[in-house]
């Protein structure tokens, strides 16, 4: 396959998770959120209660994956920052490592420079704990964890 | 790409629906939304025209239960249909897990559905899949209509590989959870290779 799967462990999950709740504290935001490429949606922070969570993640990755074919169209690398300004809410969403998205959603208690400078903290924080897990991914030792499944596991999943 | 979360126990897999422009993508899905327990289910989203044809794609996220402990969820995509939609087709295929192709059965249609197959070949190996490789599911639907093509003449210009493929009327709901089965189930077992 063209990338490795992602494989989420619970060590770096916590790691990820923390990230995510200090940046909901430091930048002031109602909900952060990290999504990879393809809408899968790996950790939230804030009040997300009464959010939609996969629909947004599935909607950021479309964005960011429009964005990115609008990059390539003017050759460039890629569009790693948007903003989208709300009347009440405002939406910041980064790449990080190319691999997945960071979104931050604040209102009027936050301002875009306080989310910018502390959404490039987390960006170094979080690049660092994803390049552990894709060397994990990548590591030729490791067992694929779904190969205890059997195929009568998978058919009994289908009896209705 | 699936994703699997040992933390929160899931396994996350895409499939991606595939065809010419009213073939019946976003019928599968609607019918699939409708006929699903709210609890297995997420918010289907349409992003489409005002005249309702899909511009970017359909999303509807799934449960299918749990195996081993895991749940297991499937998120559904369609691709808009219309030919001048490539640029957004080749992105919403990124990281497919699964692809199900749905024909149009009527025999008006038969030159699309050829041209959809060979785009869908063509926009996959644009990202390094191979068609040949991946979980891949056919679907004839519309075979309520009066024009449509003889099933065996489908199945030697579509089928060519011999993957598993259904008859359908996506309106009515025929076919429409034997396909996405079929399509589950062969992701899971690739998964389980560990593709």
């Amino acid at each position: 396959m063209v990338q490795p799967q992602i494989v989420m462990y619970e060590e770096e999950f916590n790691q990820i998770q923390s990230v995510c709740e200090k940046l909901v504290r430091d930048a002031n935001a109602i909900v952060v959120f990290i999504v990879d490429k393809n809408g899968q949606l790996i950790a939230t922070a804030g009040e997300y209660e009464n959010l939609d969570t996969t629909s947004l993640a599935s909607l950021t990755a479309g964005n960011i994956a429009a964005t990115g074919g609008m990059a390539k169209v003017l050759k460039e690398n890629e569009f790693a920052t948007q903003f989208h300004e709300g009347e009440h809410q405002n939406v910041h969403i980064q790449i990080v490592g190319q691999r997945v998205i960071l979104v931050v959603i604040f209102d009027e208690r936050s301002s875009l420079g306080l989310v910018r400078l502390r959404v490039r903290k987390a960006n170094q924080a979080l690049n660092q704990i994803f390049e552990i897990l894709v060397e994990k991914a990548q590591d030729p030792n490791a067992s694929s964890p779904l190969e205890e499944i059997t195929d009568d596991d998978i058919d009994n999943l289908f009896n209705d | 790409m699936s994703f699997i979360n040992y933390s929160s126990r899931e396994i996350n897999c895409k499939i991606v629906y595939y065809g010419p422009g009213l073939c019946g993508k976003t019928t599968n899905l609607q019918y699939v939304y409708n006929r699903t327990n709210p609890d297995a289910k997420g918010k289907m989203i349409s992003l489409a025209t005002e005249t309702e044809r899909t511009l970017f794609f359909d999303f509807l996220p799934l449960s299918l239960g749990e195996i081993r402990g895991f749940k297991t969820r499937f998120h559904l995509y369609t691709v808009p249909g219309q030919v001048f939609y490539d640029a957004s087709r080749k992105l919403i295929l990124k990281g497919v897990d699964g692809v199900v192709f749905v024909a149009d059965s009527q025999i008006e249609r038969m030159e699309a559905n050829i041209e959809s197959v060979e785009n869908l070949r063509d926009n996959l190996a644009e990202q390094g899949y191979d068609l040949d490789k991946l979980p891949y599911v056919i679907q004839y639907n519309k075979r309520d209509l009066p024009n449509v093509a003889d099933l065996n003449e489908l199945r030697s210009v579509l089928n060519t590989t011999n993957v598993p493929d259904f008859e359908a009327v996506a309106t009515k709901g025929n076919g429409v959870f034997d396909t996405l089965k079929a399509t589950a189930k062969l992701v899971l077992t690739e998964l389980k290779k560990g593709g």
